[in-house]
């Protein structure tokens, strides 16, 4: 939801003159959206500009965003980062859905459910 | 160059976090799936000067204080805001929001919040300068909601004289 959050203030900063660069890692939130400039990090979500402490790697992500700025010809350049996470065990394991916890997902969306008709 | 023989045997290019969410909100019962923003067009604005005489602006969906939330969705009592860019707390609150628990943390903010690898850059006159404050941004189911939201960040940047906003979700 982050993702769509910044692509749409992107959209309206770029309407208004200001040169925009989203730097993200879910990318097919931000492309569905349709932004002028995108640096795709293939990271789990959370850490877009480098891993923690990582300080040369941030550094070498935002840099990569600003060279996007200065050398994009047109809307919808996506850019991906060189950089590497050094594992891919986070792609399936994020919001996983399976028999392993098919019972509980059930449970939790009664628990929000009943929450959210209680708030209105 | 080497290529990489092991990546669509497990995954494609990229995870795709719209086919993922439907898929576990689905588990959770919500039948409506979430109609994501899409848009055809696209604005685009040409650079007027060399980045190294631009304004740079940070855009975060992270937040400097703790707000309550429930069952997983963003607290919704946060407020679009700007603050100074010499006055950035240590942490920045991100528990509400849906990134990676188990694959990773928040605790180091340049890690989403680049504020020094930009002002490293404006001292080596790579950009301008950074602009002296970064805008945070709530996260919304709401596109209308976000959209007022993004009128007011315009207007802030306009009035700091802002030439490039580099926005980072979490």
């Amino acid at each position: 939801m982050c993702h769509q959050t910044v692509s749409l203030v992107a959209r309206r900063l770029e309407a208004a003159g200001i040169a925009t660069v989203v730097v993200g890692s879910a990318r097919d939130i931000v492309e569905e959206a349709g932004v002028p400039r995108f640096v795709f990090v293939d990271f789990p979500l959370g850490n877009s500009c480098g891993k923690p402490g990582d300080r040369a790697m941030q550094r070498d992500i935002v840099s990569l965003a600003i060279e996007v700025v200065a050398s994009s010809i047109a809307p919808r350049t996506t850019v991906q980062a060189p950089q590497r996470w050094g594992s891919d065990d986070w792609r399936d394991a994020f919001m996983a859905v399976g028999d392993h916890n098919r019972d509980a997902l059930r449970a939790a969306g009664e628990r929000r459910r009943a929450h959210q008709a209680a708030a209105r | 160059m080497s290529d990489r023989p092991d990546r669509q045997l497990e995954h494609r290019s990229h995870v795709s976090y719209i086919d993922k969410s439907r898929e576990y909100y689905q588990a959770q019962g919500f039948e409506q799936a979430y109609r994501w923003a899409a848009f055809d067009e696209v604005p685009f604005t040409r650079l007027s000067k060399p980045v190294s005489e631009c304004n740079v602006a940070v855009v975060t969906t992270s937040f400097l204080h703790h707000h309550d939330s429930y069952f997983g969705a963003p607290a919704t009592d946060k407020v679009v805001y700007h603050h100074r860019v010499a006055d950035v707390p240590d942490r920045m609150f991100t528990d509400d929001l849906s990134w990676d628990k188990q694959a990773t943390h928040t605790d180091d903010t340049e890690s989403f919040l680049p504020l020094s690898a930009l002002r490293a850059l404006a001292d080596d006159g790579v950009i301008g300068s950074l602009n002296d404050r970064f805008f945070g941004v709530p996260t919304e189911y709401s596109q209308r909601r976000t959209g007022l939201d993004a009128d007011q960040v315009a207007e802030w940047c306009e009035h700091d004289g802002v030439d490039i906003a580099v926005l980072v979700p979490l």
